[in-house]
């Protein structure tokens, strides 16, 4: 029985301390005020007081914490994507989880335990030897695999080779995760609320006060707030949080659904993927199979759900997993992401002095939470942003110097 | 008794017939039923009322609503978990068990969890487990996913059938109640085609078991009336045993019946989906023997079963007395009424029951519902008096019963209206509900609406039937009055909540969330309703918070000094109750392409690959000899003639007078003047300057192109240009012919020999019908388009064909070549021939961020043009030059490796490049591929240093990629 619990136990009162205290009133000034209370806000928040001594800081959340999508994804953690420069950034990631339990306090429940992504077709072949090869050189531990292996990872796989999408080859990503991902922004809440971080939820910003090209003071639906500095941290409304500041961003948004079913006994360890059917499927700690696709085809900004994507999402499911046809799906839920045109985040300095953008995170936000909060917070601290962060500069769509991430994303989140 | 010691006698029973028993297995028994018998009422017949363990504390569980909407029910089938033991026929092959249990269902050795409840406060897996570093995976998580879930899957179920049907209908009536039945029949009287949809077996909804006077009879003769009226009726079609289990945009409807989903697109839409009674919360409310008082009333009128021998009735409500009547009836000693509210009103129902004389208990409540041995059954109620305040002074009495009753209220069934975007309201007591803010033509009747007297639900059904049809364009006669009491004032009592010092009040029975739980949550700081969700996990199981979100959010508006409103409930999303992943997938068929010639490929036993939709032959002859096939097929076009089915080559009609333009505009090449009778070199860039498809534009008349496109491009070019002329507007049409052409591409320096004796209307000779020409002819009789292209680089025709001479030109082709040797050759030697010529593949030597310049197609880029898609930006492009290059390499010497294709280009350990194709090369017999590589070291023979996944390195040298006949002789011929 571990010493936390037995404090609980055996206390004749519950000990309840409150991860996050109760919304106080706005100060005159802020040194830094954060627009949006979801994981990288409140990762933000946490290093810059942890990493850099800054504590006059305010999160301001238009709903409740990490209610965006923080608590829509499904939290895959992973850092096999195609260039080095993204696989370092993950990478930074995926090192920073590993320890964020012991660090925040907070059990994050982080558990890897490897993500296949599976190839039907001789280009998905080629792009995954390409991310295989790419990883080993960053040093990630990432590997292709064979149909015998693919059987060993995951035996209940429906390996017909008659099948419409045989399984011909997988990627093998040892160090594939996945978390709690309400708890990652609950962790970082808290320990950033004991710093003296202010957080505000139910507090919607509704104005941005530029002045002579420097960012002046954030309006909201509960009154003005200075800052010296100020960052969005917004997924799925980046665009228009930006437009306030009177900056355009190249994002388009669109929905991305995901879905669990009822609860059954775990038969499932690795998070499963396959880019050619646009499904990934992983079996959550309370025994629900989480259930992911593409993003919708057009753009919106409403958080509805579809019948046509559940129709399809779960035809491919079946198509991996034939044997669960049986199974009950319990919910399903949308987000929106923040497309970019190279599928990478921009990050960094924004035309609007002292105003930071930590943008365009479409549907891999969540696994870069810890490595944006730390790097977005040392930003801010230094005026600058870090040579990690620099291949994702809003520059480089004026340059064309952009990431080239198209493929690595689809479907395998 | 073969139907069971608790079976009543009729007219109990509305659902089971009584002449014919069914016999079934439940853990490992046999048991007797009746049809119609679900198996939670045939168990509870029999005297078992044990159907699960609860998910975290493996506490026994039973009945709770009759209505398939909870989590206390659900029990395994083989290859079936999680299923609704109150919705699951009975059958002679029915084998079930329950679920979530080591050792046996009664005696479940995990039931020892429960005692360590304290050791589990809310959310305790986020305060411990996590140190040392990395204990959580390698020691607790395995405990815990050892202990999780409900069900089991079984890999050798079987995919099973499922089918999907379409359904079309004016109005669509969610819920066959007493107000689903009466909107039914008024929008049919007005003229409306009527789909009325009801979840249960039978039309009648609460009339079908529920209780609303005093002598017992009102609720039987209205259904019979109702039912009888609406069966008659043509115009409405009655869907029963059928779940609409969503809302999506435009009333698009999923309806669940067995395994068969019909998507229902309604003109209108009325919810008269009822309510849901909510359970008390007090200690122990969650064991076998304590339900709601609306389950008692279901097993006793739809399956005839007693529901217990002694009972208890905490009546919140006089519903409740309704429950204490109906049981009284039915043989079942009714111990006492227990009623929280201080002074009851008097009614009908509390007087009759008073004149029975059962015992009153007002200001009072349960407490605690005693637990038998194992907590297996409950043995009675603790009752307490009230405070004025609503809570239980200490002490009270015991009184033996074994049947606990619940009726103290209800909630709106309002998730099918939420998802369609309302908002649910209530008063500040939290006592009635109002929903709001619903899109155009959907409606709510009945008590969804609030209207939960019998006469208001029925004028209500009524109105919203007739505006329905008058929404519909239909003549509607007047609207009826509905009463302004509609009998909510007191259905719900505000408080039914009395916690206990010693917990096990169980707030969310599918999660063992107790009232501590949530009220710590609050207390560490989750105050947001959305937040004790997400920490505590209230509302996450299968029953997704339908008898839970209404005391958990009274309970933290409680906590947080909010009203219940403000506080609000969770967001409801689809699907309403669980629904098959098969029923979803439909029978699963994904869409392939077969070309006109596949069955001849079969025949001549080529290895088939997917290509996007496609199948395409390979490589001919088996798989051992795979590699001297490719080679044996590569030499024969080089060497004599060889052919290859070309028909998934995309194919685009562009015509009108602006098609040259149209072209101009979408490709980066010219071809306003481009003479007819010739075919020209198309590149495709999008609008970031990145190459994303290529093939040729031949033009037959000056308005009139045929285009090629990749195979896997051809779909999304043709999406390309509608996209960008539904802007443009020119007047021009264009049209996707790929799966209306069939395609041949005859190769080799033999070629021509063999295909000229077939044509017939043109001259095929060198000087007639040069290199890039083309012309329209007839091909063996059949009408064709020929193209004098290269892709091989040899002699070659492609030529076209409807799709329905395609099997015919391919037969009589091979014919022709016969006396040549000629055979077929596959995708593998024609990416091998491709490459030996050095052309590109677009998607395999380029990527997502590929410039013309990288991949040296500059030549390919028109100067003068005013405009084309991705110019500007491929002019910004060049002020920024790319660091890399797409060159030609080889690796010198027979015994050279062969690199994979995705191998990284290093320089100094750093990643510049990778190989995009790489073979070794049958007619140089060297190894030759493309590769991108640094910019500042892509001239001829620099070297290129490759990793292979072995990882070792090899270095080979640029050269141009023209790796053969750099002087196209061969393929001009």
């Amino acid at each position: 029985m571990p010493w936390g619990l037995l404090k609980y136990g055996l206390g004749r009162r519950y000990p309840a301390g409150p991860d996050f205290p109760a919304r106080p009133e706005f100060k005159p000034r802020y040194d830094v005020v954060i627009i949006g209370g979801g994981g990288h806000g409140l990762a933000t928040a946490y290093y810059l007081a942890k990493d850099w001594g800054i504590t006059n800081v305010c999160v301001l959340e238009k709903g409740y914490l990490a209610g965006g999508n923080t608590g829509r994804n499904t939290a895959v953690i992973r850092s096999n994507y195609i260039t080095p420069e993204s696989v370092r950034f993950y990478k930074e990631s995926v090192d920073l989880f590993n320890d964020l339990s012991g660090e925040l306090g907070y059990n994050i429940l982080y558990s890897q335990r490897g993500q296949l992504t599976l190839a039907h077709s001789d280009a998905t072949i080629r792009t995954f030897r390409m991310r295989a090869e790419v990883g080993k050189l960053v040093g990630t531990r990432i590997e292709m695999v064979d149909r015998r292996q693919i059987r060993e990872i995951v035996p209940c796989l429906d390996m017909d080779e008659n099948a419409r999408q045989p399984i011909l080859a997988g990627l093998w990503h040892r160090d594939g995760a996945t978390g709690r991902h309400d708890a990652v922004a609950w962790g970082y809440a808290a320990r950033a609320a004991e710093y003296g971080v202010e957080l505000h939820q139910r507090t919607e910003v509704t104005g941005l006060e530029v002045e002579r090209g420097r960012i002046a003071a954030v309006e909201t639906n509960r009154g003005r707030v200075r800052g010296g500095h100020v960052i969005q941290a917004v997924a799925g409304m980046s665009s228009v949080v930006a437009a306030m500041a009177g900056i355009r961003l190249p994002i388009r948004s669109y929905p991305l659904q995901a879905m669990v079913t009822q609860p059954v006994k775990p038969f499932l360890d690795p998070l499963v993927s396959s880019s050619g059917l646009h499904t990934y499927v992983s079996q959550s700690s309370r025994g629900e199979l989480v259930i992911g696709g593409g993003s919708d085809p057009y753009e919106l900004y409403s958080t509805r759900s579809t019948l046509e994507l559940k129709e399809s999402l779960i035809a491919h499911t079946l198509e991996l997993f034939p044997f669960l046809a049986n199974l009950r799906l319990m919910r399903q839920w949308a987000g929106i992401t923040d497309m970019t045109p190279d599928y990478s985040p921009i990050m960094g300095e924004s035309p609007v002095r002292n105003y930071w953008l930590d943008a365009g995170w479409g549907t891999w936000g969540f696994k870069a939470t810890p490595v944006s909060g730390k790097r977005m917070a040392e930003t801010i601290a230094r005026e600058k942003a870090p040579e990690i962060l620099h291949p994702f500069r809003l520059d480089r769509f004026k340059t064309f110097d952009l990431a080239n991430e198209m493929g690595a994303t689809a479907a395998s989140h | 008794m073969r139907a069971g010691s608790n079976r009543l006698p009729a007219p109990a029973g509305l659902l089971v017939d009584r002449e014919r028993p069914v016999s079934f297995a439940w853990e490992g028994a046999r048991y007797w039923g009746l049809a119609g018998d679900t198996l939670a009422s045939a168990l509870a017949a029999n005297g078992e009322w044990i159907l699960s363990r609860s998910f975290k504390y493996h506490r026994p569980r039973g009945v709770l609503t009759m209505a398939g909407q909870d989590a206390n029910t659900l029990v395994q089938l083989k290859g079936e978990p999680n299923v609704p033991a109150d919705r699951l026929p009975i059958s002679e092959d029915l084998e079930a068990w329950g679920q979530n249990y080591s050792g046996s269902l009664k005696r479940d050795r995990n039931a020892v969890l429960a005692r360590l409840s304290r050791f589990m406060p809310v959310g305790f897996y986020y305060r411990a487990f996590y140190r040392p570093r990395g204990i959580w995976q390698a020691f607790w998580e395995p405990i815990v996913r050892r202990s999780t879930g409900l069900g089991k899957v079984d890999r050798a179920t079987p995919h099973g059938h499922f089918d999907k049907a379409y359904g079309f209908c004016d109005l669509a009536v969610i819920g066959g109640g007493p107000a689903g039945l009466s909107t039914a029949l008024a929008a049919a009287g007005a003229g409306a085609e009527v789909l009325l949809v009801e979840e249960n077996p039978v039309l009648g909804g609460s009339l079908a078991y529920a209780r609303f006077d005093a002598e017992g009879t009102l609720a039987a003769a209205r259904r019979e009336a109702l039912v009888a009226e609406v069966e008659a009726d043509p115009k409405i079609e009655v869907m029963t045993g059928a779940v609409c289990n969503g809302w999506f945009a435009d009333n698009w409807l999923p309806v669940i019946r067995g395994n068969r989903l019909t998507k229902v697109r309604a003109k209108e839409v009325v919810l008269a989906t009822g309510s849901i009674e909510q359970p008390a919360i007090f200690r122990n409310n969650d064991l076998p023997g304590v339900m709601q008082g609306s389950a008692a009333q279901r097993l006793i009128r739809l399956y005839g079963v007693r529901p217990g021998r002694r009972a208890v009735v905490l009546a919140g409500d006089d519903d409740g007395y309704g429950v204490a009547l109906d049981l009284a009836e039915a043989g079942v000693e009714v111990a006492a009424v227990v009623d929280p509210r201080p002074e009851p009103a008097p009614s009908a129902l509390t007087e009759a029951v008073a004149g029975q004389g059962i015992e009153v208990l007002a200001g009072h409540c349960v407490a605690e519902a005693l637990a038998g041995p194992g907590n297996r059954h409950v043995r009675g109620a603790f009752v307490s008096r009230l405070d004025g305040q609503g809570g239980a002074v200490p002490g009270g009495s015991s009184i033996a019963c074994d049947l606990l009753c619940m009726s103290t209220g209800y909630m709106p069934t309002y998730q099918l209206a939420l998802q369609a975007g309302a908002k649910l309201g209530c008063d500040d007591a939290g006592a009635h509900f109002s929903i709001t803010g619903l899109p155009d033509h959907l409606r709510l009747a009945g008590s969804v609406a609030g209207a939960t007297d019998l006469e208001a639900a029925l004028a209500e059904g009524r109105r919203a039937g007739l505006r329905a049809a008058k929404a519909l364009g239909l003549k509607a006669g007047s609207e009826p009055e509905v009463p302004a009491d509609k009998g909510q004032a007191g259905a719900n009592h505000p408080w039914p909540i009395f916690p206990h010092a010693r917990g096990k009040d169980f707030v969310d029975f599918d999660e063992d969330l107790q009232v501590k739980d949530i009220v710590n949550a609050v207390a560490d700081g989750y105050c947001e309703i959305e937040l004790v969700k997400r920490f505590s996990t209230v509302g996450m199981g299968p029953s997704q918070g339908r008898h839970s979100a209404l005391a958990t959010a009274r309970l933290v508006a409680r906590a947080t000094g909010r009203s219940v409103a403000e506080t609000g409930v969770t967001a409801a999303r689809p699907p309403f109750t669980g629904e098959k992943l098969g029923v979803l997938a439909g029978r699963g068929f994904e869409p392939e392409r077969l070309t006109a010639m596949h069955h001849r490929h079969l025949e001549q036993g080529a290895q088939m690959m997917t290509a996007g939709l496609w199948w395409r032959p390979a490589y001919y002859g088996t798989k051992d000899r795979r590699e001297d096939c490719i080679r044996e097929e590569v030499l024969a076009v080089r060497r004599n003639v060889a052919m290859i089915d070309v028909s998934t080559l995309g194919g685009l009609e562009v015509r009108g007078p602006d098609a040259a333009e149209f072209l101009n505009r979408v490709y980066t090449f010219a071809y306003a003047k481009q003479p007819l009778g010739r075919s020209r070199y198309v590149l495709m860039t999008n609008d970031a300057g990145t190459v994303i498809d290529d093939g040729v534009a031949c033009r037959f008349r000056d308005g009139h192109f045929y285009v090629t496109a990749t195979t896997g491009g051809v779909d999304r070019v043709y999406r390309t240009m509608l996209w960008w002329n539904a802007q443009w507007r020119l007047d021009v049409d264009i049209a996707n012919v790929t799966a209306a052409t069939a395609g041949v591409n005859i190769a080799g320096p033999n070629a021509r020999a063999v295909l000229a004796p077939l044509v017939e209307g043109a001259d095929l000779s060198a000087e007639a019908f040069p290199y890039m020409g083309l012309r329209e002819a007839s091909v063996a009789g059949i009408p064709a388009r020929l193209l004098r292209v290269g892709f091989v680089g040899e002699l070659g025709y492609e030529v076209h064909v409807p799709a329905s001479f395609g099997e015919a030109l391919w037969d009589r082709l091979l014919e022709a070549g016969k006396p040549h040797g000629m055979t077929p050759f596959g995708v593998e030697a024609q990416r091998v021939l491709r490459l030996e010529k050095g052309h590109i593949i677009i998607g395999q030597d380029s990527d997502a961020m590929t410039t013309p310049d990288e991949v040296d197609m500059a030549w390919a880029i028109a100067k003068k043009k005013p405009f084309f898609v991705g110019g500007r930006s491929i002019e910004l492009r060049r002020r920024h030059p790319s660091k890399r290059k797409l060159v030609g390499f080889t690796l010198e010497g027979a015994d050279a490796p062969l690199p994979q294709e995705s191998n990284l280009v290093l320089r100094n350990g750093e990643m510049v490049g990778f190989v995009t194709s790489v073979t070794r090369s049958p007619t140089l017999e060297t190894v030759i591929g493309l590769a991108y590589t640094a910019a500042d070291e892509a001239e001829e023979g620099a070297p290129l240093r490759i990793k292979l996944t072995s990882g070792r390195m090899v270095e080979g040298r640029v050269v141009p990629p023209h790796f053969y006949d750099p002087d196209n002789q061969r393929q001009e011929m």
